[in-house]
This record gives structure tokens, C-alpha cells and sequence, in this order.
């Protein structure tokens, strides 16, 4: 299915607007009308973001939307719900740490995949770092996505790539989540070694807030994240995290 | 639970790096820069001269009489109290800004609980004019203004973490998020046995001068090795800095104590190992109190440097291999350990200490008159006094 998306994208060469949303954040209805207004609003893939106690990769917006998600009771059998009951039309990458995963081990992956999830992207697991959990996450009915980040050595690019599915998750700029005023100066070269590493589809994320910085990276990139801007909009309206994705849409699709 | 048993960055099958992919390539110029260290004569010389002049080891093996004769065996305390800033944790800290320099990293990151890892690293960059920031969660900084203080005077930067539990957790996330921002120019000196590799086995190399200095001292003062060897545990770097040396010696005890907090029937301790089970935090596998969600259960301990809610890897191993014994003591008996070691030998341990010092108490009777019982003190316990009287109901 990512796959498929990402293909009829590039066919019609459009880019690829990612957008990222925590589960059970603001409530747990809210959240529900956020996922099924993105498709209309023009997402093409959403992460879903299950909370986690300690988000050690995410900056203070993500934090607190996960506090306030977890302290309303989600868990990922919720979140697996959630999906479920959303029933959106772009492919669905569940966005989490290891742990949480790590307790429902043995009937994880099958569950996601009935519930309408696509692909899973963890965190806290690099490649290499744990061959039997990334054989068990990368054998079962999802598309495990892989990160690079600007720190990774060219060589291990192509090892990140190898491993990958679905799209590969650039970080572009060095530190957690969050929304930046600019967009990291190297990104340029780091896209560029990526490319020379794989045939896979780049969607880069991390700092990108506004349809401007959307557009910058979009003539980079195949895909751009999206994700504190929107649940910070969220925390005050879904309209208003809604109308921002709709505006990053507009913007990715003025390119040429 | 993995398949990486036996790989180098595990113990058994706990450890490993479960971290960001950003801080990959630093973690792997962490380790080689250890391993060049390791192998390098000067930089030997120049950590041991300096634990030697500046930390002011060895540090003693004190006889105590009077406990001695309360618990039946002879307890022996190996006074990690009387370091330089008043804790172990400097002996490790000196090893890693060693290490930071090496690496050209003249910025320095650390968490910090109790306070005394933050001191000793405010400390050391001081003694060397490296930038120092300290995490510290703005629960501890109102438990342990004291060492807010120390910090702050000797040159760092601390900065209260108001997320989550405001906590030693917390302020170890907000540590890996500031190191995730600045890799290129920062090295980040974990404060215990904890995070990704190479940490875990790099800090209990620089804590194993506490084993090694004490098999000597009890060799040469009795002839002979402890019995049981007791230590407190959060993190557990002390108490893997005085097993380390005596792991191969199968006839010697090792007991780790942790904080039961409230009692391991509530859910107010902080026994990750009595109570947890395996999960990840902050970059490796270990016992872990976590609920059914896979998500970490707040840990409470009146002792800010145990207040954790996971355990350095190699003590997960030891305990799995049964190599090692982890029992816990409560709140209310650690601050009765605490009066205990003031009263009958004169020294105020750390509330972190005196969870060890209560254990070896409540087995009073258990040893044989002849057996030798030794004690790490991990620290003095200046820094909890006022806590402690404020508990108690005294006025100071």
C-alpha cells in the first residue's frame, strides 16, 4: 500500500505530505475527527504516533501530547482502535518507541495490519541494533520504515537503506522534534548521499512547520513530515491543524 | 528475549543501543576512543595520578566496631564518602572528561538525581575548563538545593527539567535530548551503569578502582576476601564498581539493596529488579517497572540517587545468573540506617548508602562471628541531613 502510494505519487509527480498526529491527543474523539479530516486535507501518509511515557527523541510539543494522551487512558490497543475505527484512505505508519511494542510482542503486527496499519517506524531501534526484533518487526504484514539521520555515515546509508521499506524517514537536522524558523543548510548534500544509497522513496522530517518550509524541502525531497506544527494546532482546534495541512498541500503542490 | 546474547555490547541478554539513529556514530567514537585510551600509557597515568591527588584515592577500608559488634561478623566500609565532592561518582566522571578530551568535545552534558554526579561533574570541568550543563529535575533541585548550589558556584549551568515525574528519569531524557542536539560537540558523561553502549561497561571500568583498591585492602589487611560484599542500588554503579573485581571469586556474596520506597506491595519503590521486568529505557534492556502497557512506571525512593525506575544491564545479567543477590529496604528503614552509621561509628552515610547499611542490619545474626561483611559507602550524607531531619520531625 506505501508502496503503491508512493509510486502513483511519483507518476503524477507529485510530492509526498507526511503527517504525523499522536494518538488519543487532544482526546480520544478529537483525534478521531483530526485522522479522518487528513485525507480530505491532503495527506498522503499518516504516522501515527503511539504516546510513550518517555519520548526521549521528541521535543516539548510531542512531550506533552503524549502526557496528555496517556493520561486520558490511550494505550496501544487503543491506539490499534483508533486506526481501526478511523478508516482513512492513505496508508497508516505506526510511529512508537520500542517498549510500548515490546508488550504485545506476539500478536502486534497481525492486529496493526487488521486495523488498517500499513507500516510500522520505531524510534529506538536502529539497524543493527537488535537483529531478532528487526527480523520479527521487518518478516510480519507491515512495512518497517527506517530513519537516517545527518549524522549517519555514508556507508551505513546504503546498510539503513537495505533494510528499509516503504519510504526512508530522513531526519534533517541534528536534535528532537519540533518546529525550527529554518530549514538545516547540509540537508541539500545529505539528500543527495542518500539518493547515491537508494532507490527508495526520502520523506524528510524534524523542524518543518510552515508551507514555505514545506515547499523548500518538497523540491529536495520526495515526501516532507509534518508533525509538532499540526498537534500543536491541534491542542487548540482540529480546524485549525486541518487548514494548516490543507495550506503544506497547497504549497507541495505549487512545485513544479 | 533477544537474539544478541553474548554480542559485545550485551550482557547476556541485556544492554545493547536502542537509541536514535543520530547518536550512532558518537556512541561508536565513544567506544573507540575508550578502546585507544585503554591501550594507552598516558592516559592510564594521567587518570590514576589524578584519582590519586585530586579525588585523593585509595580511599580507606575503615574497621567498624561498634556495627560490627551490633550485626555479628565484621563489616569493613570502603569509604567512597571520603572522595573529593564526597561520592563515588567522581571516579568515573575524571575517566570520561579524560575521554571528552581525547574526542575534542569541550562541552559537557550530564543528568543528575541526589545531586553528587552533577557536583562531580561541575567539579571536573571546572578542574579542566570544559562547559558543563546539568539536567536535574526540579523535584530533586527542592530536595537537594545544597548541591544546586555547589553547581552553580563551581561554574554550571543547571537547568530544572519540569517534565514527567521532575525526577531523575526525566532529567536523564532531557540529558539524551540535549546530547541528540549538540553531538558534534558534546560529550554526555552518564552519571551510572546505565544508557546505550559502550556506557554501561565504560562507567563500571571506571568504577571497578573501588573493587580492586578493596580486594587489595581486605587481602592485605585480613587475609582474606568478605564474605558478602553489600551495596546500594539505583543505577548501580557503585555496587557494580565494588562487585566487578570479586565476580570471578564465586565463594564471595554479592548483595545489591535497592530502594523498596513505601514497601514492594504499594507501587511508591523503586526495585526495578525486585519488581520490574525487561523493557528498554534509555537506550538498553534491563529490568524495568513498567506497567502492562509497556509504559515506565514513575519510581519513588526518599533517596533521590535511587529514585529510578530501571537498573544498569550488567546487574539484570547478574541477578539472571544468579551470580548476584538483590534484595530492598523501605524508606523508613534506610533513614534508620542512616541514624544507625552516625550513632555507633561516626560517619553519616548517604540516604543512598543507608538503604545498604539497613540491610546488612536487618540480617543481623545471619553471619558467623568470624565472617567478613564489606560495605560500600557510597557517599556522605551532608547533602541529606536536612531532608532527612525535615522526615523526622527535627528542627536544624
Amino acid at each position: 500500500m506505501l508502496d503503491r502510494r508512493f509510486a502513483d505519487l511519483h507518476a503524477a509527480g507529485r510530492r509526498a505530505l507526511v503527517v504525523y498526529v499522536t494518538a488519543g491527543h487532544p482526546t480520544l474523539d478529537r483525534s478521531l475527527e483530526l485522522l479522518r479530516g487528513l485525507d480530505d486535507a491532503g495527506a498522503d501518509v499518516i504516522e501515527v504516533g503511539v504516546p510513550f511515557s518517555d519520548p526521549m527523541a521528541d521535543g516539548a510539543v510531542i512531550q506533552a501530547s503524549s502526557q496528555r494522551a496517556l493520561e486520558q487512558g490511550m494505550t496501544l490497543d487503543r491506539t490499534l482502535d483508533l486506526v481501526a475505527r478511523a478508516r482513512v484512505r492513505a496508508p497508516v505508519v505506526l510511529f512508537s518507541y520500542l517498549n510500548p511494542l515490546l508488550s504485545s510482542r506476539h500478536t502486534l503486527l497481525d492486529r496493526a495490519a487488521e486495523s488498517g496499519v500499513h507500516g510500522v517506524l520505531v524510534t529506538d531501534l536502529p539497524v543493527g541494533a537488535d537483529p531478532e526484533l528487526e527480523a520479527w518487526l521487518g518478516g510480519g504484514p507491515l512495512a518497517f520504515v527506517r530513519l537516517v539521520a545527518p549524522t549517519t555515515p555514508r556507508e551505513r546509508m546504503a546498510e539503513i537503506a537495505r533494510h528499509g521499506r516503504g519510504f526512508v524517514y530522513l531526519i534533517s537536522r541534528l536534535g528532537v522534534t519540533g518546529e525550527r524558523a529554518d530549514v538545516a543548510a547540509d540537508l541539500p548534500a545529505t539528500v543527495s548521499a542518500l539518493r547515491d544509497a537508494t532507490s527508495l522513496p526520502i520523506c524528510v522530517g524534524f523542524g518543518i512547520s510552515r508551507p514555505d518550509q514545506a515547499a523548500a524541502v518538497g523540491r529536495l525531497a520526495d515526501g516532507v513530515v509534518v508533525g509538532s506544527a499540526v498537534v500543536r494546532a491541534a491542542d487548540r482546534d482540529i480546524d485549525a491543524a486541518l487548514s494548516l495541512v490543507r495550506a503544506m498541500r497547497t504549497s507541495l503542490d505549487q512545485l513544479p | 528475549m533477544t537474539a544478541r546474547t553474548g554480542a559485545p555490547d550485551r550482557f547476556g541478554a541485556f544492554g545493547g543501543r536502542y537509541v536514535p539513529e543520530t547518536l550512532i556514530p558518537a556512541l561508536d567514537e565513544l567506544e573507540r576512543a575508550y578502546e585507544s585510551a585503554r591501550g594507552d600509557p598516558a592516559f592510564r597515568t594521567e587518570l590514576e595520578s589524578l584519582l590519586n591527588k585530586y579525588v585523593g584515592r585509595p580511599s580507606p577500608l575503615s574497621s567498624a566496631p561498634r556495627f560490627s559488634e551490633r550485626v555479628g561478623a565484621v563489616v569493613w566500609l570502603k569509604r567512597e564518602d571520603l572522595n573529593h565532592t564526597g561520592a563515588h561518582k567522581i571516579n568515573n566522571v575524571l575517566g570520561q572528561a579524560l575521554l571528552a578530551r581525547r574526542m575534542g568535545k569541550r562541552r559537557i552534558i550530564a543528568e543528575t538525581g541526589a545531586g553528587q554526579h552533577g557536583v562531580a561533574t561541575a567539579t571536573v570541568c571546572a578542574r579542566f575548563g570544559m562547559q558543563c550543563v546539568v539536567y536535574m529535575g526540579e523535584e530533586d533541585m527542592r530536595r537537594q538545593a545544597l548541591n544546586v548550589y555547589r553547581m552553580r558556584l563551581m561554574g554550571a549551568q543547571v537547568i530544572p527539567v519540569t517534565s514527567g515525574t521532575r525526577t531523575l528519569k526525566d532529567a536523564t531524557s532531557e540529558a539524551i535530548r540535549d546530547w541528540v542536539a549538540s553531538v558534534n560537540d558534546s560529550h554526555y558523561i552518564i552519571g551510572s551503569v546505565v544508557g546505550p553502549a559502550p556506557y554501561p561497561r565504560l562507567v563500571r571500568d571506571f568504577q571497578a578502582v573501588i573493587g580492586h583498591e578493596a580486594r587489595e585492602q581486605m587481602l592485605s589487611e585480613t587475609g582474606r576476601l568478605p564474605s558478602t560484599i553489600v551495596a546500594c542500588v539505583g543505577g548501580g554503579s557503585n555496587a557494580m564498581g565494588i562487585f566487578h573485581a570479586f565476580v570471578p571469586d564465586a565463594e564471595v556474596e554479592l548483595v545489591g539493596v535497592e530502594a523498596a520506597g513505601e514497601g514492594l506491595e504499594t507501587e511508591h519503590h523503586a526495585a526495578s529488579l525486585s519488581r520490574g521486568r525487561p523493557g528498554v529505557l534509555h537506550g538498553s534492556l534491563s529490568y524495568l517497572l513498567q506497567d502492562s502497557h509497556g509504559q515506565v512506571h514513575p519510581a519513588h525512593s526518599i533517596s533521590a540517587g535511587l529514585d529510578y525506575p530501571g537498573v544498569g544491564p550488567e546487574h539484570a545479567h547478574l541477578k539472571d545468573t544468579g551470580r548476584a543477590r538483590y534484595v530492598a529496604i523501605s524508606d523508613r528503614d534506610a533513614v534508620a540506617g542512616f541514624e544507625l552509621l552516625a550513632r555507633l561509628e561516626g560517619i553519616i552515610p548517604a540516604l543512598e548508602t543507608a538503604h545498604a547499611v539497613a540491610w546488612i542490619d536487618s540480617q543481623r545474626g545471619r553471619w558467623k562471628a568470624e565472617a567478613q561483611v564489606l560495605l560500600c559507602v557510597s557517599g556522605r550524607g551532608d547533602k541529606d541531613v536536612a531532608h532527612v531531619s525535615a522526615a523526622s520531625g527535627a528542627d536544624v
